[in-house]
């Protein structure tokens, strides 16, 4: 028997656990680019159009951060604006895949049962990696056909999708010595989580510190993105010129990551990690009291990163808000129908504070769902074995994610004010304008909040796909993406957001504010009251 | 007095009957065995006393409330031990232990340090570093430190090393001098005999049988096998001896605790080569006396809790 012994069953064994969840993905990601193609191409009636959009994404530094341009074209602006996305989202798909074939394996003792039959050392890793890249050509070619679909040349849709599969590549490697470095599952998770994050920075400000060229429709990139796998996926520059060398530098990130985890799993025992486990406190710290300190010690962790990312995301957008007057044509529009006014400041912060809030959203679902893990793995048991009652332990649940939901609002308000008030002066009445604004966007939060609760009192085994469904939903039908696709009015209305007012852009209505209010406690009642009755879904 | 009474309970899973008709009367101040094969509705019954699962039909009563509907003002009055501990990987074992006291209103300090002490627990080790044997500890010292009057301790000692298991039933045995109760589920047959004072036999979600150890002599019979240098006479005729098997001079056969001693007076006449006497285990056990199915050991197989 040689280490990669039984690699082929257990391949088939990964498929076979994963037969929902990665067509979910990979249809997920390929939908979203034909989505956004199909916007680009419905936003774009003239090449004048396409021609300022461009230039602009191109000129603006604060713009550069978030995709790189690299000439004037249909495929190429919706590669402006949602490579990066795309890159990031297959990313986590093989980073999720790489971790749940090999560590989450070894944590629940599948691992140990499986590698007593007859499975090599190296099988598990193995198969781990035939899966996940077999997953990443799959959606670099489901990518290429959702643009060729919408009417996108083939050789650029290609390298578009080959660049956002190198992305996902290049992290299975990232994944790899992630999963025998860490001592658990979400260890290995969060570090390739974190190595994802700063390749992201190193990418945006390599671009940010690039230059346009004299056209002003391509951005010839800085030094640092080179050293990010989501640099290399943009430099081979899908619909402008469509350069595949820099894809074997994810090819070889794969390979060095593999190799190097393979190293790994020949020193290390099944189930520790190679970083050693920090001792922690004997005792309980004060905050540690009470349902709402346990919801915030398993909150927290996500709190800090989300509040970093909040600040830095409204410095930038601030940043760059002396660039807006300067908008024409279609750019100008979205925005103008995003923000609600055609006075070009107002909307910009307008139509940023909705996006903050849509972020938020994401917030509030991503720590909520933290309840149903609580059930499903066991932990709830013994706390609602103590003196606490249902309806606390989700209050304080909930709780939680709301304050920090509002710190997080409150956060990129005053990042994002400050930043504009240096531009444009005026640093205090930016950040309180902006303050509000970001506050008139905690009903729409509420009622997402609420969506979960109900998710998780009404349908436990689903509250994941349903709660993240419904949210996803409600961003594609709200005003980011509803008006430019074009999408029916009663569609539209189906989205909280739609129904959040435009400030500062349009004044504040009670009623709308009320209505969502409203929406959201009776969901959230349903969802408790059920939740009290039901039996819980605890691990046997 | 009684702790717990339950009579007629049903609970179902879909399709699938996991107590049928079940009844369990704990008195108070007494260490009550609840003794059963995997799978025989123990953890189901125990979740349905803390009102983590909802009945179908039947009474229950825990210290004079509905578990259902009186959860947290009975929950202050009650400790908990899962049998599957599943803690959160990222906190310590003494955050932990902190935290489950605070939620059920209160801690004793001194109880806790010598709780830790006795069952040899490092407290600042994250849960994920835990053994089960070790998670199993911080359940048991969390339920041990707090000052309640009743114990529900489903399958406590899986993971445990014997030493551990020393020191477990050392610790149950003062809470029973304390006057507290104790409801021991378990399958192991010699843990529940050395702990408590009336035990109740459940089987495929039903009680088979309930009462004190001497009332139940009929499951503490004595496996003997003997062999003599002469044959021995007159053994089947003995009072307490069962099943016999002669062959020659060997023999085989199970004895009641009062009938040991004439047993050993006969066999030492015979003049004894070898002997081995063992207690029955929980399966021969059923077997034995209620050895009309095999349904017990494929419910097992099947993971039925």
């Amino acid at each position: 028997m040689n280490g990669l012994t039984g690699t082929v069953p257990l391949t088939r064994l990964a498929l076979r656990r994963d037969r929902v969840n990665l067509p979910v993905w990979l249809l997920g990601l390929a939908g979203f680019t034909g989505a956004t193609t199909a916007m680009s191409r419905a936003g774009f009636p003239t090449n004048e159009d396409l021609l300022q959009a461009t230039r602009l994404m191109a000129t603006s530094p604060g713009m550069r951060l978030t995709g790189l341009a690299s000439g004037a074209s249909v495929g190429g602006y919706a590669m402006i604006r949602d490579y990066v996305t795309l890159a990031v989202l297959a990313a986590l798909m093989s980073t999720f895949a790489m971790v749940r074939h090999t560590r989450q394996s070894e944590e629940t003792g599948r691992a140990e049962v499986v590698g007593a039959a007859v499975v090599g050392r190296h099988a598990e890793l193995a198969a781990a990696l035939i899966f996940t890249v077999a997953a990443d050509v799959v959606l670099a070619a489901l990518i290429g056909l959702a643009m060729v679909a919408n009417g996108q040349p083939a050789a650029g849709s290609f390298t578009a999708g080959a660049a956002v599969g190198a992305a996902g590549l290049a992290f299975a490697g990232v994944a790899a010595v992630a999963g025998q470095l860490a001592s658990s599952s979400r260890g290995a998770s969060g570090l390739s989580a974190a190595v994802l994050g700063v390749a992201f920075l190193t990418s945006g400000v390599g671009n940010m510190l690039g230059r346009a060229d004299p056209s002003g429709l391509r951005v010839d990139s800085a030094w640092p993105v080179w050293l990010s796998p989501i640099g290399w996926g943009q430099q081979m520059r899908p619909f402008g010129g469509d350069h595949w060398w820099p894809g074997l530098l994810s090819l070889a990130a794969l390979f060095a990551g593999v190799a190097a985890a393979a190293l790994l799993t020949a020193r290390r025992d099944v189930g520790h990690g190679m970083l050693p486990q920090r001792r922690g406190h004997d005792r309980a710290g004060r905050l540690l009291h009470g349902p709402a300190g346990l919801a915030w010690r398993l909150q927290r962790g996500a709190f800090a990163g989300w509040a970093v990312g909040m600040l830095g995301f409204g410095l930038v957008l601030g940043a760059v808000i002396g660039q807006m007057t300067e908008l024409t044509g279609a750019a100008r529009d979205w925005y103008a129908r995003l923000g609600g006014s055609g006075q070009m400041l107002d909307a910009y912060r307008a139509s940023m504070a909705q996006m903050a809030g849509m972020a938020v959203a994401i917030y509030v679902v991503q720590v909520l769902l933290r309840m149903r893990h609580e059930e499903a793995d066991g932990p709830l048991e013994p706390v609602l074995a103590t003196a606490v009652s249902r309806w606390r332990w989700v209050a304080s649940h909930v709780l939680v994610a709301l304050s920090g939901a509002i710190v997080l609002l409150l956060l990129f308000a005053v990042g994002m004010g400050l930043a504009a008030g240096a531009v444009l002066g005026d640093p205090y009445g930016q950040t309180s304008t902006l303050l509000r604004a970001g506050l008139v966007q905690l009903p729409g939060t509420l009622v997402v909040a609420a969506i979960v609760v109900a998710a998780v009192g009404l349908l436990p085994r689903a509250a994941a796909a349903v709660s993240w469904t419904l949210l996803m939903a409600a961003v594609l039908l709200g005003p980011l993406f509803g008006p430019t696709l074009r999408l029916p009015q009663w569609a539209q209305d189906l989205s909280p957001f739609t129904h959040i007012p435009k400030a500062p852009a349009a004044p504040v209505t009670a009623a709308a504010v009320l209505a969502l209010v409203c929406i959201a406690a009776v969901l959230a009642a349903i969802g408790t009251a059920v939740l009290r009755r039901r039996n819980l879904a605890l691990p046997t | 007095m009684t702790a717990i009474a339950v009579s007629g309970l049903v609970k179902n899973f879909g399709r699938t009957r996991a107590l049928d008709r079940l009844d369990l009367t704990v008195r108070t101040g007494e260490v009550h065995g609840f003794l059963g094969p995997n799978g025989a509705g123990k953890t189901t019954t125990v979740r349905i006393l803390l009102g983590l699962l909802r009945r179908d039909a039947g009474q229950v009563t825990v210290l004079g409330g509905d578990p259902w509907r009186d959860t947290v003002t009975l929950h202050r009055r009650l400790a908990y031990v899962p049998g599957e501990v599943n803690l959160w990987p990222n906190l310590t074992g003494g955050e932990v232990i902190d935290l489950l006291g605070r939620l059920r209103g209160g801690l004793d300090e001194s109880r806790r340090a010598e709780l830790l002490e006795r069952f040899a627990l490092d407290p600042t080790k994250r849960c994920r570093a835990y053994s089960k044997g070790n998670r199993q500890k911080v359940a048991l010292v969390a339920a041990f430190a707090s000052n309640v009057e009743l114990y529900l301790l489903d399958e406590p000692t899986s993971g445990l090393d014997p030493l551990m298991e020393a020191v477990f039933q050392d610790v149950v045995r003062e809470l029973r001098v304390a006057g507290r109760t104790v409801l021991l589920s378990s399958h192991i047959l010699s843990e529940v005999e050395a702990l408590c004072d009336r035990v109740t036999i459940v089987r495929a979600g039903r009680a088979a049988e309930s009462g004190t150890f001497d009332e139940l002599r009929h499951l503490t019979r004595t496996t003997v096998v003997v062999e003599t240098a002469r044959p021995v006479d007159g053994l089947g005729r003995l009072p307490g001896v069962h099943d016999l098997v002669l062959d020659g001079r060997r023999a085989r056969f199970d004895v009641d605790p009062d009938g040991l001693g004439r047993v050993l007076e006969k066999l030492a006449v015979a003049d004894v080569r070898t002997l081995t006497s063992s207690p029955p285990t929980l399966e021969e056990l059923f077997l034995r006396h209620y050895g009309d199915d095999i349904a017990w050991p494929r419910q097992d197989l099947a993971g039925v809790r």
